[in-house]
């Protein structure tokens, strides 16, 4: 636990000094949201109709955007290798840093998609549901992009390598959080995709933890 | 048992014993599978003559699936034993596996303008099969991307086990959605569902494109392997 505050105070701290970084990922995702209108047209219906997806599409290229430097910085100047050597379980590190990463991208995403949602038209009561699947979608998002972070490591191209690799193990989380919002647009209930949206999560917690640790040792050799 | 053929040099000369054989069985199987998908079998009662792209469709669908299965396995040997053959394997299956997938959506296609009306739908099986599409192409893009050769296979191989979830989707799909592609008709509970005369053509086609996938493989895994004495002897000339 000890360890896990450390590394997660130490990348807050470093995120906090470079705040443009955290707010250059929320920029990015509002100014997606606003080209929409101009590209589709500003009729409200058409707006409303496709808005919930155009929020999370936004949501997961923002936060494909910031995940490169997850352990990238780390990497090259070597304290990734020190971290592992010490008597932090790797797991624990990588946990602590996706933990910060959504501090960072994924809480100032959820808290600026309720803005988002208003322009563009979206049914207030559907307002609640977005957040909720933003919130449980989100980590997910931040534990599975860790594990494509890590992969790339020492890669040329790697943010665009880490979009192609990881855009397709975003779809389950993209496919039931928009279903959701979706569902209660149309008075229907959105509990079950809530609940796959929380297994996922649960889910990716250990596994991606130990995937990302996996790929991260073998990037040090 | 695994490690007795992880001795390249025993491969190769396995490999040239073996690979004409394969090729001849290619061969005779897609030769008479052909024959008898397209002259011997009947017309679809619904669909007339172009259920025959079915032959065509559905053994490729199947190998993409396959040799994606085959690459994960191939990457969980080397993760796991570090067998050296293993790596070279499912490198060598992963442009293979992306041409099947891309065959499979691509015939699947041309099917579904007469058939369907409309030539993609994103229902669950075809959104799954271009899902497996860009696995590969991530695959390939990983494996590739470093500038030390060897340093791309571990974290590829990582990313084909983690992909591995997205094959048991594509051939349920049909069942856990609602969706536009037919269900299951051959590998499903309850036997068969589909004719005699159109099942052996088709078994004969998915065992045609499997010796076909297997002469290629072999050839790739041969010219991998030889490439990479040609690295060394390079190699051994600049270091004297």
């Amino acid at each position: 636990m000890n360890g896990f505050m450390t590394i997660l105070k130490r990348d807050l701290h470093l995120a906090i000094r470079q705040g443009v970084d955290s707010m250059t990922v929320v920029m990015f995702f509002v100014l997606v949201v606003i080209i929409l209108p101009f590209g589709v047209g500003p009729e409200p219906n058409i707006l409303a109709r496709i808005g919930s997806g155009v929020i999370w599409v936004a949501a997961l290229l923002a936060s494909t955007l910031s995940l490169e430097r997850l352990f990238q910085m780390d990497y090259e100047d070597g304290s990734l290798e020190l971290l592992s050597l010490s008597s932090v379980t790797l797991e624990v590190i990588v946990l602590a840093k996706v933990t910060a990463h959504w501090l960072t991208t994924g809480l100032p995403l959820i808290i600026t998609a309720p803005l988002l949602a208003l322009l563009l038209n979206l049914d207030k009561e559907s307002f609640s549901i977005l957040i909720c699947t933003l919130a449980l979608g989100t980590p997910s998002l931040s534990l599975v992009g860790a594990v494509g972070a890590a992969l790339i490591l020492g890669a040329r191209r790697g943010g665009v390598l880490l979009a192609l690799i990881i855009l397709p193990l975003y779809l389950p989380v993209l496919i039931f959080g928009v279903s959701a919002v979706d569902a209660n647009v149309n008075g229907i209930e959105a509990r079950a995709q809530l609940l796959v949206l929380g297994a996922l999560l649960l889910t990716a917690l250990p596994l991606c933890t130990w995937a990302a640790a996996t790929s991260i040792k073998q990037a040090i050799e | 048992m695994l490690h007795r053929f992880a001795n390249p040099n025993r491969f190769l000369r396995i490999a040239r014993i073996i690979q004409p054989w394969i090729a001849w069985a290619t061969i005779l199987l897609a030769g008479t599978g052909l024959y008898l998908g397209l002259f011997n079998s009947p017309a679809d009662y619904q669909q007339g003559e172009s259920v025959r792209i079915m032959y065509v469709h559905v053994p490729a669908a199947w190998m993409a699936m396959f040799c994606y299965t085959s690459m994960a396995i191939a990457a969980g040997i080397g993760l796991i034993w570090k067998h050296p053959l293993a790596d070279i394997a499912a490198k060598a299956t992963a442009p293979v596996g992306a041409c099947f997938t891309f065959l499979a959506l691509f015939t699947g296609s041309l099917w579904g303008k007469p058939m369907w009306g409309t030539w993609w739908v994103w229902d669950a099986r075809l959104t799954s099969m271009l899902v497996l599409l860009f696995l590969y192409l991530g695959y390939i893009a990983l494996i590739n991307a470093f500038d030390d050769p060897t340093r791309g296979t571990k974290p590829s191989s990582i990313l084909v086990l983690v992909g591995l979830i997205n094959v048991p989707i594509i051939k349920f799909s049909v069942d856990w959605w609602n969706t536009l592609h037919q269900p299951a008709s051959v590998l499903r509970l309850g036997g068969p569902s589909i004719d005699e005369s159109m099942l052996w053509p088709l078994l004969l086609m998915a065992v045609a494109f499997k010796t076909y996938y297997i002469w290629i493989v072999l050839i790739r895994i041969r010219a991998e392997i030889i490439s990479k004495k040609i690295g060394t002897i390079r190699l051994r000339q600049v270091h004297g």
